[in-house]
């Protein structure tokens, strides 16, 4: 009955305020790549799930491919993160399939085709003037309150 | 050189630039990179309720999430108002402005529908599947399934992940269902 995967938040270190600044700056890269690249976009969404275009397909596969490679260079080098630390690579549980990830994903995938944005794009739509998308991330917030609400009554393991 | 920031680009330049957030993360946080924490941080700085999921010390938690969610939005702001071209026009295939048409959208302009993505068709049955159900449904599956695109389909299958692999098949089969089943019915 209890949730025995996702771990709680990180809450072992504080963040230093200099370090805010760096994910800012992370953000808006993000940001503009997702608007440049059109992975913000509800047409692209829907050319991928219509099969329609090798786009999205060829931008998630080469970013899946970059960052398994680099991964694996941080683990063969036994990496450090930048304060020294050992980088926890992979899940807390080991990456074991739960009946969380297929009834989430497919509710996530649910919403992904309609609103035609995940949660990055959500926020750089909003950044690009789609105000209405304000809505969007409030109604993101609420399911994900719910979810919250009702996780102890939910499928998990 | 600057006009390669105004057009879009290809799958080949974006998708590189983004999975080099992944190392990037690792690297400079010791975390894996994912933004649908946001959420469940966002929640816990609002409103916490009591709920054990929301109970926890977002500010050393999510601190860096939030800072990068804002950094999204200022982000889409640069690309689609600053440094952007006069239009935003998404190059679709044509079979899929064919579908579209057929649904019933007539403008393809901009990065989504004005017809459907707009304050007045936001209390339409579109506007309120699309946005509000929609959205929705991001969050809450997202929470559920601990990950979403980023954390899942890009940072998981990354480490091998076979609880990600299978997120991500649940991500299709959900949007597969949506576009094919449910758009038809609301647009």
């Amino acid at each position: 009955m209890p949730n025995t995967v996702a771990a709680p938040p990180d809450t072992a270190k504080e963040v230093p305020r200099d370090s805010l600044l760096v994910y800012l700056l992370l953000g808006t890269y993000l940001g503009f790549v997702f608007v440049r690249s059109e992975v913000a976009s509800w047409f692209r969404i829907q050319e991928m799930f219509r099969f329609q275009s090798f786009h999205m397909y060829g931008i998630i596969g080469t970013a899946v491919l970059v960052a398994a490679v680099s991964v694996a260079i941080m683990k063969r080098m036994r990496a450090r993160d930048h304060s020294g630390h050992v980088i926890p690579f992979g899940d807390p549980d080991g990456g074991r399939p739960h009946a969380q990830h297929i009834l989430g994903g497919t509710a996530f995938g649910l919403g992904w085709g309609l609103l035609g944005a995940c949660p990055g794009p959500i926020y750089a739509l909003i950044g690009s003037g789609i105000s209405v998308m304000v809505v969007g991330l409030a109604s993101a917030l609420a399911g994900a309150w719910v979810y919250g609400f009702l996780k102890p009554r939910l499928p998990h393991g | 050189m600057p006009d390669l920031l105004f057009r879009p680009w290809p799958w080949w330049v974006a998708g590189p630039l983004i999975g080099l957030v992944v190392p990037f993360v690792y690297w400079y946080g010791g975390k894996k990179w994912g933004v649908s924490s946001s959420l469940q941080h966002l929640c816990a700085a609002t409103i916490p309720a009591g709920i054990g999921y929301f109970h926890y010390d977002w500010r050393k938690a999510g601190s860096w999430h939030l800072a990068m969610v804002a950094g999204i939005v200022l982000g889409g702001f640069i690309a689609a108002r600053v440094l952007a071209p006069a239009e935003l026009l998404v190059e679709i295939s044509s079979a899929t402005a064919r579908d579209l048409h057929g649904l019933g959208l007539t403008d393809l302009t901009g990065l989504a529908p004005s017809e459907v993505f707009g304050w007045g068709a936001l209390f339409s049955p579109a506007g309120i599947a699309t946005v509000v159900v929609g959205g929705f449904l991001v969050g809450f599956g997202a929470r559920y399934a601990d990950g979403c695109t980023s954390g899942h389909a890009i940072s998981g299958l990354a480490s091998f992940q076979l609880s990600s692999l299978v997120a991500v098949v649940g991500f299709f089969i959900g949007g597969l269902l949506s576009t094919w089943v449910l758009l038809p019915l609301v647009l």
